[in-house]
């Protein structure tokens, strides 16, 4: 205990705090993994005993087909789209000094402080009045609002994580701004674009309200799984579908928070 | 040499062209570099809110949308007593949610930022990763949890310390409470923790040397340091709350349900998009309104203490 | 080496930043080859003008020319310049080897071309063997050489220097002046060195411009800045100078007899247009110019008493601080401490003597 500094000794209340509050968050989740396994209709305890049946339904469900494709077709495009337009703004925004690209910045930033339900309802009046059918696009088109803000928080975070002088030692040394961008830019800010692309494919994949909304006739995974939550008899398989989401969200998840907060130095926390 | 090239604004500069601008000015160069995000994202929320505030001022008359301009929809908005309770009822469920989860998620932060050493990405990571995930499940969980026949009562009743499922947990403005203050958890510790982290230590054993105690000086560096990461983790709870959906239709019940819910019902079963649009725009006016004052009062706070 | 044409032409450069003028009219011409310094304290406009050089900021009025061509429609990447970035911007994502080569991609050379050179380069630096190193394996000094090959390796006309030996501890620092030195005269190629550290400045260069708030005091040879200062600024920024006022009474062939109130008259060598009968000046004496005893100088020479109030001991020399009658400010005095002698760490007690010769003074303007 040497090395630890008179701000930094250990304060054990405070530990089993935080070790209580990440029981709070994770705890509740773990129910449902938990009784996708269990052996009954009803969710409630005791547990009446193992089986994989659950699991062996979803895969006779064709409409949960259908709507995983979509939620993967919407999640991938939003994923790009989102990035590419972080990409831009946080580069303007750490690499350059002018009045007006801060209020610019914080207008970008919007979504995050807007209630979903007033951004799809305002949606999918638009989309009506404009005549345009409701679909997949619709959905990608609210879930870009909605990741845009995530994606430039976090390139921010990264962009920042190096000074901008390597863009210049680049520059001095013969590259103009495009190779300067392909030798020294992306790949100095390329772990920030992976998990951005993973944690907004994750989100736009998990996202429900905006579509919700803005869902024709074909609808994503949250959708469907709500719909379903009508009907008793099928809840323990949309435990088990639920599960299977939460299993594959929680791996893309950490690996691209992984990516991301390593390497960059604790002087820039970000998001 | 003066000879040559005498004090000059143009000269060889005329050269210039757009190419020659770009690299000269750095305001130039970071508004072209931001202007595609900036168009986009101001397109796709100006649009439909501007759309959102036309639609408000007609009215629905059966299956048609009469086009005449009216305040109307705004009139009932404000007047009818169900959208002013509800309205009422968002913002006190979304003020205690606020409260709680920073109340709660202060200590984690305090923790992970100045006594989690070694293995900080990995507390980082772990409060991170369950707000990434499904919005949807982690409110369905609550439902497991709190319900009729939910883990606590089943629970309870299989330990025998009750005879009857307690009705009292679910469907109450408290399981929303709840809920939500466990669903926004992440929002609320990751900003105060960058907050606390941006602290230069030296100030808090700047502190300690001039004779303040670990109490004292929490309350006149860390609590005042932190608090840019206070006010950014309330408003991104408290705005996005007051609009929830999933929550109150999921956990609510009657008596929990929220001001999002009846928007929904006018785009849905009511199918009066013009008073949804109303009571939607009308919602987020009184939102803004209360964050603005917020900020502005934080702020004037602050600059008391200071 | 040098030659007397101008390489380097500062024309009349300004820049501002908003209404802060951090350049003003500076007009700067610096030789082929010549290892030339920008020097003054942090917030003259070093860094600026240097990273104007560099293209990286736009003169708001002025002109820069290189080697006879105009800089103003030229952009950073294709000027005949390189850079040592004062935090080495060393790639943290390369090698060694891949730092080093970055900018040879156009020279569309071979492998073993490449190879070639990055080694002679890393052998100019001292730092053969190290091509597979990453950068975050590498020293502060180390980095420095790395920063320094990869400018060198593409053969600039010019090569700018932002304080380059600023994160150096003091010893590694003292080394890579003299090895700067001999490497710009090995390989013959101009250096401009912005520095805010004198003693770096006056080891390294040929010739020193001394910045102060924007614009140029004084361009010099070190030796000629140190012994024959312009101005008060550039006196007390580059060394230490004791001040007197005076006024100029009369011309003696290559002298000046001015009065002083604290100290008489004193015969000091003209030094510029500013000195004529009747005009206020200001004279100057270097603390080592001055010489302590006990007694009363013979011969004439300059001479007064005091009582020295306090002692700096720097070890191989000694700073007294000597009270003198009718002076607000103590003089500074230097002396070589050339015995084994620990008494030079106190101020000896008593009145003493301080002498010096007419030769020693220097005349200033008056602020």
């Amino acid at each position: 205990m040497k090395d630890v500094s008179y701000i930094h000794r250990p304060n054990r209340p405070l530990a089993v705090y935080a070790i209580l509050y990440l029981g709070f968050l994770y705890l509740p989740v773990l129910f449902l993994p938990l009784f996708s396994f269990n052996d009954a209709t009803t969710i409630a305890f005791p547990l009446k005993g193992f089986t994989l049946r659950w699991y062996e339904q979803l895969a006779e469900i064709p409409a949960l087909h259908g709507a995983l494709l979509n939620s993967l077709k919407v999640g991938a495009v939003t994923a790009v789209v989102s990035t590419f337009l972080g990409i831009f703004a946080a580069k303007a925004v750490t690499r350059y000094t002018a009045p007006g690209l801060r209020p610019a910045m914080a207008i970008i930033m919007v979504p995050l402080v807007i209630p979903e339900v007033i951004l799809g309802t305002a949606l999918l009046i638009l989309v009506v009045q404009l005549g345009m059918e409701l679909s997949l696009v619709s959905i990608t088109v609210g879930h870009i609002i909605v990741t845009v803000p995530f994606a430039v928080a976090m390139l921010i975070s990264r962009f920042e994580g190096f000074d901008k002088s390597m863009e210049e030692a680049s520059s001095d040394l013969g590259e103009n701004a495009w190779w300067t961008f392909w030798r020294v830019t992306f790949p100095l800010v390329f772990p920030g674009i992976l998990a951005s692309l993973l944690v907004t494919f994750t989100i736009s994949f998990d996202e429900f309200i905006m579509a919700f909304f803005l869902s024709g006739t074909e609808t994503t995974l949250p959708v469907y799984m709500w719909s379903q939550l009508r009907f008793p008899a099928r809840l323990p398989s949309v435990l088990a579908l639920g599960a299977l989401i939460l299993l594959a969200s929680f791996f893309v998840v950490t690996f691209a928070e992984w990516i991301r907060r390593r390497g960059v130095s604790r002087s820039q926390p970000g998001l | 040499m003066s000879a040559r090239a005498p004090r000059t604004e143009s000269g060889p500069r005329r050269f210039a062209g757009f190419r020659a601008l770009l690299s000269r000015s750095d305001a130039v160069r970071g508004y072209v570099l931001i202007s595609p995000t900036f168009i986009v994202m101001t397109a796709l929320m100006v649009a439909p809110v501007a759309m959102a505030v036309v639609y408000s001022l007609w009215t629905q008359s059966y299956l048609d949308i009469d086009k005449t301009l009216t305040l109307s929809n705004y009139a009932e908005a404000t007047t009818e007593r169900m959208y002013r309770v509800l309205l009422g009822r968002s913002l006190m469920i979304s003020g205690l949610v606020t409260l709680v989860t920073v109340g709660l998620a202060y200590p984690m932060a305090y923790f992970v930022a100045f006594h989690v050493k070694r293995n900080k990405l990995i507390w980082l990571i772990m409060i991170t990763v369950p707000f990434w995930t499904s919005y949807l499940l982690r409110v369905f969980a609550w439902k497991i949890i709190l319900g009729f026949n939910g883990v606590v009562n089943s629970g309870l009743k299989g330990l025998g310390l009750i005879d009857q499922p307690l009705q009292f947990l679910l469907y109450n403005p408290t399981s929303v409470v709840i809920t939500l203050a466990h669903a926004w958890a992440a929002f609320a510790i990751l900003p105060i923790y960058v907050s606390l982290e941006k602290i230069d230590r030296s100030l808090l054993e700047a502190a300690t040397d001039l004779g303040d105690g670990p109490v004292r000086r929490f309350l006149r560096v860390t609590l005042p340091l932190s608090l840019p990461g206070i006010i950014a983790a309330s408003l991104i709870i408290f705005i996005p709350t007051v609009g929830d959906y999933v929550t109150p239709a999921l956990v609510g019940g009657a008596e929990g349900r929220m001001i999002a819910n009846i928007i929904q019902a006018q785009f849905g079963k009511a199918n009066n998009w013009p008073l949804g649009a109303a009571i939607a725009i009308s919602t987020m006016a009184v939102v803004t309104v209360i964050s603005l004052a917020y900020v502005w009062l934080t702020r004037k706070a602050t600059e008391r203490i200071a | 080496m040098t030659d007397d044409t101008p390489f380097i032409a500062i024309d009349r450069v300004s820049k501002s930043f908003g209404p802060v003028v951090a350049v003003d009219d500076v007009t700067i011409s610096i030789r082929r080859g010549e290892f030339f310094s920008l020097l003054g304290p942090s917030g003259c406009g070093k860094t600026t003008l240097l990273r104007m050089i560099s293209g990286f900021e736009t003169p708001t009025a002025g002109e820069i020319h290189i080697d006879g061509n105009p800089m103003s429609a030229v952009l950073p990447h294709e000027r005949p310049t390189n850079m040592v970035f004062q935090n080495y911007a060393i790639f943290p994502h390369l090698d060694v080897r891949g730092n080093i080569a970055y900018g040879l991609r156009k020279h569309r050379l071979s492998k073993a071309e490449v190879d070639q050179r990055v080694g002679d380069t890393l052998d100019m630096v001292k730092l053969s063997g190290f091509e597979n190193r990453r950068a975050t394996q590498l020293s502060g000094g180390q980095r420095q050489r790395v920063a320094l090959a990869r400018a060198l390796i593409m053969r600039p006309k010019v090569l700018l220097l932002d304080e380059p030996l600023a994160a150096l501890d003091k010893k590694l620092r003292e080394n890579m002046q003299l090895e700067l030195r001999s490497l710009q005269q090995s390989v013959g190629i101009t250096f401009i060195l912005v520095t805010h550290d004198q003693e770096e400045a006056l080891t390294m260069s040929d010739r020193i411009a001394v910045m102060s708030e924007g614009r140029v005091e004084q361009i010099a040879s070190p030796g000629e800045l140190y012994e024959s200062p312009n101005c008060r600024n550039v006196a007390s920024f580059i060394g230490v100078m004791n001040f007197i006022d005076g006024t100029v009474r009369g011309l003696q062939g290559k002298f000046a007899i001015v009065e002083t109130a604290a100290l008489g008259q004193l015969k000091a060598p003209v030094a510029g247009p500013f000195v004529v009968p009747d005009a206020p000046v200001v004279v100057g004496v270097r603390p080592e110019k001055l010489l302590l005893s006990d007694c009363s100088p013979e011969g004439g020479a300059n001479g007064i008493a005091g009582t020295v109030t306090n002692a700096a001991y720097y070890g191989e020399s000694t700073y007294f601080y000597v009270d003198v009658e009718g002076c607000e400010e103590p003089f500074i005095v230097s002396t070589k401490n050339d015995l084994r002698d620990t008494s030079r760490q106190k101020p000896p007690p008593g009145r003493i003597w301080m002498s010096w010769r007419d030769e020693s003074m220097v005349l200033l303007p008056p602020e």
